[in-house]
Order: structure tokens, then C-alpha cells, then sequence
């Protein structure tokens, strides 16, 4: 049980870089980018494929994300001087990018069982620095052995690469181009007349998302141990679920803020998942199910909880306004026999 | 400052309903004009400002600015040189962004906008200082959310926005129209101030033909994408609005029955 949360969370750190992926169209740019599920899986192509070959497992995580970025592009350009639908323009690149993926991988599955995966290769690193030995001692210490994890690395080590990317994402999104960033996604016509180019920035937005999906990808890869075509069906639903998830339970008033609840989305979205998972009647293929639930379930219940909590408040006013009238009727009743007497 | 040549813009070209909005205009504004533009509706004056802003190609026509060819320059890099205000108070300004954030969007206007932090210190206290000037208590507001202003004051910041970075022209499309009568008379007072102060080229739309006398030194009227009557600051002097319709009556021959319902006093 606890075990398996440790597993959540770890999951649930690397899938927050593809959720502030998704973040950065669907709320800042006001785009809902269905480009995800292809270039989810390009990140874990192309790195799965240049790991095989023998390159550097955080080169190939870059150059992951490199691709992605270009995905991304092109679904901004067909979109911006295509003038093809948003949505559409997703979609198409979503479908495209399934044959390119094929193509990079030569096959639908790549194993990584015997490659150097990123985490791999830290872990020998990881292992010389002895935090794990300290960790663990003192879990044995308090007689908690049995909660333990197998290591601490992944959670450590992305953890550290996440609080990265969040504040970077929180720094660009406060510069001047981030700004006009901004803008072009909350008013483009506002954007335009202040001299920012719409377009362009739309372009790179879609960019900039897509290699943090893609590098995010890649990371999966390496954590699963093989790269699988099918990885990235219904991604921008979990990535959907992550964002709404977090503003909710954390908030989104200041940009800070929000990234911040993103992460923690992600990894509560992966937490109920794995609980959900433990229940014998789910299968893992019921995955899809629970998180379109989950997704219905963020976006209904603050609505519905919403009306029933003023509706309640409109009945309680309501009836301070009958009880009144009540007496002023009894009153005057009162004096009507008075003055029949 | 800005020079328009014939300009044309036909819409819906070769259809039923085909329009004519904008037929041969010819206009000129010298630096620190401030021109206001009345007419009907469909008279085309929010053409014209659009043609003028890069929002739409004339069909025909040339526009200068600043003795440049503008004609085909894009809206945004146009945009330099331009400031514009909108009638929609919500269309100038972005909501779920703070007003430091605005303010720090419109200083880009006028130059590349760079990868260093769009709000800074020192830009704190200077449009803290910008936004006392227009005296409506949003120096003390740096960190709201523009969303979460009223109309009236959403309209003000636009006009600042739109004014405080010098633009060689200054566009006014009825910009106080959405607006309750105080509000509007406010965003009047402060399009008169900014505009003196920053010594701005201005063209202005408008309904209201009192709001057109008392505002600029030159007026001009436009009716079916032409400018039919124009009054240069000696003739703008003794105008009156009784003279305006008589005027629009005496061009155009025809009575204003339904303009006149349509031109506010």
C-alpha cells in the first residue's frame, strides 16, 4: 500500500513537467492543444531510440524535447496561418505524429531493460552519495522498514528537476515576451495593438509546451524501461486533470501559485489513480475510465457545490422574509379582532 | 503625421450585399491635430480607423505615417506607432493580468520586448506615479487583477495605457459610448488632459456631436464611407449641433430622421 503511493508520487513528479505542459496552453494561452498524445510519445521515441544507439540518456531527454518543440510549432502554424481550428489543428498533428513516431521507433515497442536509462545512471552517483543508506536508517530506527521505498532517487532527483522547470516557467511567464505571452492568450486583440506579435507568440507557445510534454515523455521512458507507441493515448486528458485538479485544491490566483498547484495536481491525480488501481474490481485497463471520471468529477462537483451552497443560502434569506411577513399578518389579524371587539 | 490617399475598402466584393465602406478618402493630419469624426452608423468610420490601425488592407489607396508607407504594414508592427483605444471597455485591457502587468505590456509597444522581468522596481514606482496622475486611486491597486475593475475604471487605464508611451497617433473609437453618463464624462476629461499633456495626434469616433464640438480642433462628418463635411479650428469655434444637422440636411438633401435618432445630443 504504501509502497505503491511512493510509485504515485514518483510517477506523479515526472508526469507534472507534461502537466505544465499542458498548463501553459490550455490556461495561459487559452488553447487546448490535442497535440500531447503524439508528442508525448516522440519525447520517448526519439530518446528511447538514441539511448539504443549509445548516446547520453539526458542528451537523448533533450533532444526528446527538441522535437517536441517542433511538433508544437507546427501545430501553431497550421493553426495561425493554416487557419485551421485549434482543436483541429491538434488533432491533426496528434494523428500525424502517430506514423512519424512509428517511423522513429521502426517498431511499437522499444525495451530499455539493458540500456543506461538517465535514471540509471544517476543511481550510480546516487548510490556513492549515501542519502538513501542515511534515509533508510532512519526509517529502520523508528521500526518503519516496512514502509520503505526501494530508493529515494527518482523521487529526489525530479523533485529537484521540477522545482527547475516550475520556476523558470514562473520567470519566462514575468519577463516582458512572457507578458505579451500572456496577453495573447487572456485578449489577442488587446496583445496586437500593443505591438505583439500573436501569431508568433502562439507558435512558440505551442513549442515551448510540447517539449516540456515530450521531454516529459522521455523521462517516462526511461522510468518505465521501454518506449510504447500507445503511451501517449488520452495524455492531454490526464494532463486536463492535473491542472483542474490543482487549481482546485491549491488555488490559482498568482502565476507561482499556479504552477505550483499543477505539480501538486499531477501527483494527487496519481495518487488517486494507484488507490483507485487497488481496488479488485478495476483492471488497469479501466485507467482511461477513471481518469475521464476523475476529469468530469474536477470539472462538476465545485459547480454543483457551488448552486447547492447559494441556493441554500437563498432559501435561509427566503424564509427570514416569510417568518416576517408571518408576523406582520398575525399583527395586523390581531388588531382586526381588537378592533371587531 | 498621417496622410490618407482614396482610400477604398469594398466588403463582400460581387455579392448581394455587397458594401462600399470607404470611398476615396482623402485626409491629412498635421502633428497635435485632434480631430473628431462623427457620422451614422455604416457611415465608416470604424473602417477608417481600422485601415489606419492595420487591422484591414484598403483595397485601394495609400497610407502614410509619420512619412512612411504604412499601407501593408501588419497590425502589430504597426502598432508602434499607434495607440488605440476601443469602445468595448473590456477589449483594452487584459483581465486575469494585474494592472503593473498591463502597464508593463504597454511600455512594450514601442520597443522589442526582451527576456528581463516585465515588472521591475524601478517601473513599480514610476507607474505608480503614471497612474496618480489620472487621479481615480489605481496607484494603490498595482497587484489587481484588471478583471476585477469597473468598466469606467477599466476604460481609464485603457486611455493611459494607450497614451503614456507617446504614441505619434492616438485612435478613439467612441470610446466613452459603453459607458454610464459620469464615467463618460471622466474618460472624456482624461482623454482632454492626456492628450494636452502628451501633445498627441488624435483621431476620435464618435456618436455625440456636443461630445465632437467640445472635444479637438478639427471636426469632420461622415456618411456612406465619405467624409462629407469637414470644419478646420476656425469654423469648429461657433459650430453648434443645430448647425451640424442643418449641415448634414443641406449635403445630403435628405431629412435625418432616422440619423438624428442615431447622432446623440
Amino acid at each position: 500500500m504504501v509502497t505503491s503511493l511512493y510509485g504515485a508520487v514518483e510517477q506523479g513528479l515526472i508526469y507534472a513537467i507534461m502537466a505544465l505542459g499542458v498548463y501553459l496552453t490550455f490556461r495561459i494561452l487559452d488553447f487546448p492543444d490535442l497535440t500531447v498524445d503524439g508528442s508525448f510519445v516522440t519525447g520517448g521515441a526519439v530518446s528511447a531510440v538514441m539511448i539504443v544507439n549509445g548516446y547520453d540518456p539526458f542528451v537523448s531527454i533533450l533532444a526528446g524535447g527538441l522535437i517536441g518543440f517542433f511538433a508544437g510549432c507546427v501545430t501553431g502554424i497550421l493553426h495561425t496561418h493554416g487557419k485551421i481550428n485549434p482543436l483541429l489543428s491538434g488533432i491533426i498533428m496528434m494523428i500525424a505524429l502517430y506514423s512519424i513516431n512509428l517511423r522513429i521507433m521502426g517498431k511499437p515497442t522499444i525495451p530499455l531493460l539493458n540500456e543506461t536509462t538517465w535514471f540509471k545512471q544517476i543511481g550510480t552517483w546516487w548510490e556513492q552519495s549515501g542519502i538513501d543508506a542515511a534515509i533508510f536508517s532512519l526509517f529502520s530506527s523508528m521500526g518503519m522498514e516496512e514502509y520503505m521505498p526501494k530508493t529515494f532517487l527518482v523521487i529526489f532527483s525530479m523533485m529537484l528537476l521540477v522545482m527547475i522547470i516550475k520556476k523558470m516557467m514562473d520567470w519566462l511567464l514575468a519577463t516582458e515576451a512572457g507578458l505579451a505571452l500572456r496577453a495573447t492568450g487572456d485578449n489577442d486583440r488587446m496583445a496586437k495593438s500593443f505591438s505583439a506579435n500573436t501569431k508568433g507568440y502562439i507558435i512558440i507557445g505551442l513549442g515551448i509546451s510540447n517539449g516540456m510534454v515530450a521531454v516529459s515523455g522521455a523521462m517516462i521512458t526511461h522510468y518505465n524501461g521501454f518506449a510504447d507507441i500507445n503511451l501517449g493515448i488520452g495524455m492531454i486528458i490526464v494532463g486536463l486533470a492535473s491542472v483542474i485538479i490543482g487549481e482546485g485544491l491549491f488555488g490559482k490566483d498568482k502565476m507561482a501559485r499556479a504552477t505550483l498547484a499543477v505539480i501538486l495536481g499531477a501527483i494527487i491525480y496519481r495518487i488517486i489513480i494507484s488507490l483507485a488501481l487497488r481496488m479488485d474490481f478495476f483492471d488497469a485497463s479501466d485507467m482511461k475510465l477513471i481518469t475521464a471520471v476523475i476529469v468530469v468529477g474536477a470539472l462538476v462537483i465545485p459547480v454543483w457545490w457551488r448552486q447547492f451552497r447559494d441556493r441554500k443560502k437563498r432559501m435561509a434569506r427566503k424564509k427570514e422574509i416569510d417568518a416576517q411577513e408571518q408576523t406582520h399578518t398575525e399583527g395586523a389579524s390581531q388588531i382586526a379582532t381588537t378592533e371587531a371587539d | 503625421m498621417l496622410q490618407l490617399k482614396q482610400i477604398e475598402k469594398v466588403f463582400y466584393e460581387g455579392t448581394p450585399d455587397e458594401k462600399r465602406a470607404l470611398q476615396g478618402i482623402d485626409l491629412k493630419l498635421n502633428e497635435g491635430d485632434f480631430v473628431t469624426v462623427i457620422g451614422s452608423n455604416g457611415a465608416g468610420k470604424s473602417t477608417l480607423l481600422n485601415v489606419i490601425a492595420g487591422v484591414i488592407f484598403p483595397d485601394f489607396g495609400k497610407v502614410t505615417i509619420d512619412n512612411q508607407d504604412a499601407t501593408f504594414i501588419p497590425e502589430h508592427r504597426r502598432a508602434q506607432w499607434i495607440g488605440r483605444v476601443f469602445q468595448d471597455p473590456m477589449a483594452g485591457t487584459a483581465p486575469h493580468m494585474t494592472i503593473e502587468e498591463n502597464l508593463a505590456l504597454a511600455l512594450g509597444r514601442t520597443k522589442k520586448r526582451s527576456l528581463l522581468p516585465g515588472v521591475s522596481s524601478k517601473r513599480k514606482k514610476e507607474f505608480r506615479e503614471i497612474l496618480s496622475s489620472i487621479d481615480i486611486g489605481l496607484e494603490n491597486r498595482l497587484t489587481t487583477k484588471v478583471g476585477l475593475l469597473s468598466g469606467g475604471e477599466r476604460q481609464a487605464l485603457s486611455l493611459l495605457m494607450a497614451t503614456f508611451t507617446k504614441p505619434k497617433i492616438l485612435l478613439l473609437d467612441e470610446h466613452t459610448a459603453a459607458l454610464d453618463p459620469s464615467r463618460a464624462e471622466l474618460v472624456t476629461r482624461l482623454t482632454k488632459e492626456l492628450v494636452e499633456r502628451h501633445q498627441l495626434t488624435t483621431l476620435m469616433v464618435t456618436h455625440q456631436m456636443d461630445q465632437a464640438i467640445e472635444l479637438g480642433n478639427r471636426l469632420m462628418m461622415m456618411d456612406a464611407g465619405q467624409i462629407i463635411f469637414e470644419a478646420n479650428e476656425e469654423d469648429k469655434k461657433d459650430l453648434t449641433v443645430e448647425h451640424l444637422i442643418a449641415k448634414f440636411q443641406e449635403i445630403r438633401g435628405k431629412k435625418m430622421a432616422n440619423d438624428r435618432s442615431l447622432l446623440t445630443v
